[in-house]
């Protein structure tokens, strides 16, 4: 069993406090991303879960067991850093087998283990070089070979594609994902591409200046997002946000608008809202489209990125705000022309301005 | 025009070649000088001091300077204990030196701050003035050795090395060195389950050749050229080191081609240590200034 539970977990430098009260259960196997921006605390986390930081306050355990005060040695994880850390003076065998070696494991047995893993990464041909004559992606092989060798019950990977290059950086990816598959052991796993995260995960973490901003699976945040923050950080291009006042409420229902948008009545789960009252509407760009007729947003446009199968626009709404349009096909827009838009009400996402 | 640029990198390396070569030349000849006069007797040794033969084998060149030398003085009892001396002392220096910088770097516990700067400012006190109260406390300290527990260390080699071992500069040099080491590399050996010993043989020390060169070397030339304290510390011959030695040739009538011969000869284990370590010293020297 490893599950990983963090009840109100702190951490603070003197008077820094870098994470502040976090809770998180990662189930047995799950695939787990802690993702935000730079500084969030996300690695600072993860470094707690191994081991090498401290925690200031509250409760961590691993498996049944709470590993507060236990060396990381001690905690049956294993750990894939953004710079590989694999040690430049032995070869990709020793570098694999160093767990192994340190807890006294048998020549056969190592040969064996490190075998294996070399089988699962594709790296056979590999063993007896040094670290300098690997590519980046080799090298980043090495780590994880090194990581599955002692058969951790948790993985920890911490940034670990970001210094890949893009076409590298989805084969890993997609191959950290089969590894997953195959090994059906708990990984968390620390990023800042919200791609890696939408695509890896079993449940994603937003994280937010120390702070757990929502959790849960990434179709449930992409299309449910608990606050503006959320909304905004996942989903290319970023959501839109209009700035709209409340006309009317109607049990769950809220009806706004603004000087570009005519009246639309979107959920107000996120209320309570009073009429009068200034608010945010979301709107994802995949979700807006060109209206046939008269549309709700009324603006003029501004830039065309013709994609081949996505055409993103940005338009100049009457309001002088931006907004950004995905289209799913090929469309010639001329430069300052007025364009009509339109929406699904029920794609859009109303917020509370403070949040 | 490629013909007058390929002129001008001729000539900047012909200058480059010629200031090198003078530089060369100014810290050659003091040494070509001692070794030819160590070959001549006295009297053409001071006539040829005035003029270039002074760095040439000419005259009458021959051993009797290195004979006279060995029968004047102890000489191979000199070089034996300055060799062990300085050998033991650098060994054990490495090994406590850069343990004691692992610590302050890799090991976090609470002081080590404070006790860094307080070895930090140990570099800025002048050996002169700690020699006499150091000096009173060896002369009182117990050693057990073959003769059961004895008090006093005077006359001995470990009066020699034991307060050299650890010094403020060689910890600092290994401090600095550590703190440019990847920290990940650390942290993923210890996730590995490396205990600290096991990070301080396996992953740091395998990767600290440079500044291990650098250190011995430093501690070697410190070691090595040892006057004060061992003239100090040994009143017997049976311990003294060579720079202690050399007064031997200064006493009564001084014989210049003796003292040249002397000379040449204790300074041939400090080539031979040097050149030993020259590749791996050069390369932490550029390192060093190239990561800044």
């Amino acid at each position: 069993m490893a599950r990983i539970s963090l009840k109100d977990v702190k951490k603070s430098y003197g008077n820094a406090h870098v994470i502040k009260g976090v809770d998180i259960e990662v189930e047995d196997g799950e695939f787990c991303v802690f993702v935000g921006p730079s500084g969030c605390g996300k690695s600072t986390l993860l470094r707690m879960i191994a081991g090498l930081e401290d925690i200031t306050s509250g409760q961590m355990t691993i498996g049944e067991t709470v590993v507060n005060e236990l060396p990381p040695a001690q905690r049956g994880v294993a750990m894939v850093f953004q710079s590989y850390a694999i040690f430049p003076h032995m070869t990709v065998r020793e570098n694999v087998a160093f767990g192994l070696t340190i807890a006294g494991a048998s020549k056969a047995e190592k040969d064996a283990k490190v075998a294996e893993a070399a089988r699962i990464l594709q790296m056979e041909h590999l063993l007896d070089r040094r670290p300098s004559q690997l590519s980046g992606g080799q090298r980043q092989r090495v780590a994880i070979g090194r990581a599955i060798v002692r058969k951790p019950q948790v993985f920890l990977f911490d940034e670990p594609l970001s210094n890949l290059d893009a076409a590298l950086r989805m084969d890993m990816r997609m191959e950290i994902g089969k590894l997953h598959n195959q090994l059906g052991a708990t990984m968390i796993y620390v990023t800042h591409d919200q791609v890696e995260a939408m695509t890896l995960a079993d449940k994603i973490v937003v994280l937010k200046d120390g702070k757990v901003m929502q959790i849960g699976a990434p179709m449930e945040l992409y299309h449910n997002p608990a606050n503006l923050f959320v909304a905004g950080f996942l989903g290319a291009p970023s959501m839109n946000f209009i700035d709209v006042t409340v006309q009317a409420v109607n049990g769950n229902k809220a009806l706004v608008s603004n000087a570009a948008l005519d009246p639309v009545e979107v959920s107000a789960a996120r209320g309570p809202f009073t009429v009068g009252e200034k608010a945010i509407l979301g709107l994802r760009p995949q979700y807006v489209q060109v209206a046939e007729g008269a549309g709700r947003l009324h603006g003029t446009v501004a830039l065309t990125e013709r994609l081949g199968a996505e055409t993103v626009v940005e338009v100049t709404l009457k309001d002088g705000k931006p907004l950004i349009a995905a289209l799913s096909q090929d469309r010639v827009f001329p430069l300052g022309a007025a364009v009509d838009l339109d929406f699904d009400p029920a794609t859009a996402h109303l917020f509370r301005p403070e949040v | 025009m490629a013909l007058i640029s390929a002129d001008n990198r001729g000539l900047r390396l012909a200058t480059r070649y010629a200031v090198l070569g003078l530089i060369a030349v100014i810290f050659v000849f003091p040494l070509v000088f001692m070794v030819m006069s160590s070959l001549k007797p006295d009297q053409q040794l001071l006539q040829d001091s005035g003029n270039l033969r002074a760095f040439l084998p000419v005259g009458d060149i021959s051993l009797n300077n290195y004979t006279a030398a060995f029968q004047r003085a102890p000489v191979a009892t000199f070089v034996f204990n300055s060799v062990l001396v300085t050998g033991v002392t650098v060994l054990l220096s490495l090994l406590i030196c850069s343990a004691a910088g692992f610590a302050f770097v890799f090991v976090n516990w609470k002081g080590r701050g404070v006790l860094l700067s307080i070895l930090l400012a140990t570099l800025i006190l002048p050996f002169e003035t700690i020699a006499i109260p150091m000096l009173l406390m060896v002369a009182h300290l117990p050693w057990i050795g073959t003769e059961g527990i004895t008090w006093g260390w005077l006359n001995s080699y470990h009066v020699q090395i034991i307060p050299f071992i650890a010094d403020g500069l060689t910890v600092f040099l290994f401090v600095q060195y550590f703190k440019d080491l990847p920290g990940e590399l650390i942290e993923a050996a210890r996730v590995e389950g490396a205990s600290w010993g096991q990070i301080y043989r396996r992953i740091v020390m395998p990767l600290s050749g440079p500044i291990l060169a650098t250190a011995a070397i430093l501690k070697f030339l410190v070691m090595y050229n040892q006057y004060l304290w061992p003239l100090m510390v040994t009143q017997e011959e049976g311990y003294r080191p060579v720079m202690v030695g050399l007064q031997y040739f200064f006493q009564l009538n001084v014989a210049w081609g003796e003292v040249m011969a002397y000379l040449s000869l204790i300074t041939v284990p400090v080539l031979a240590f040097y050149l030993y370590l020259q590749k791996a010293f050069i390369a932490s020297i550029a390192s060093t200034g190239v990561k800044g």
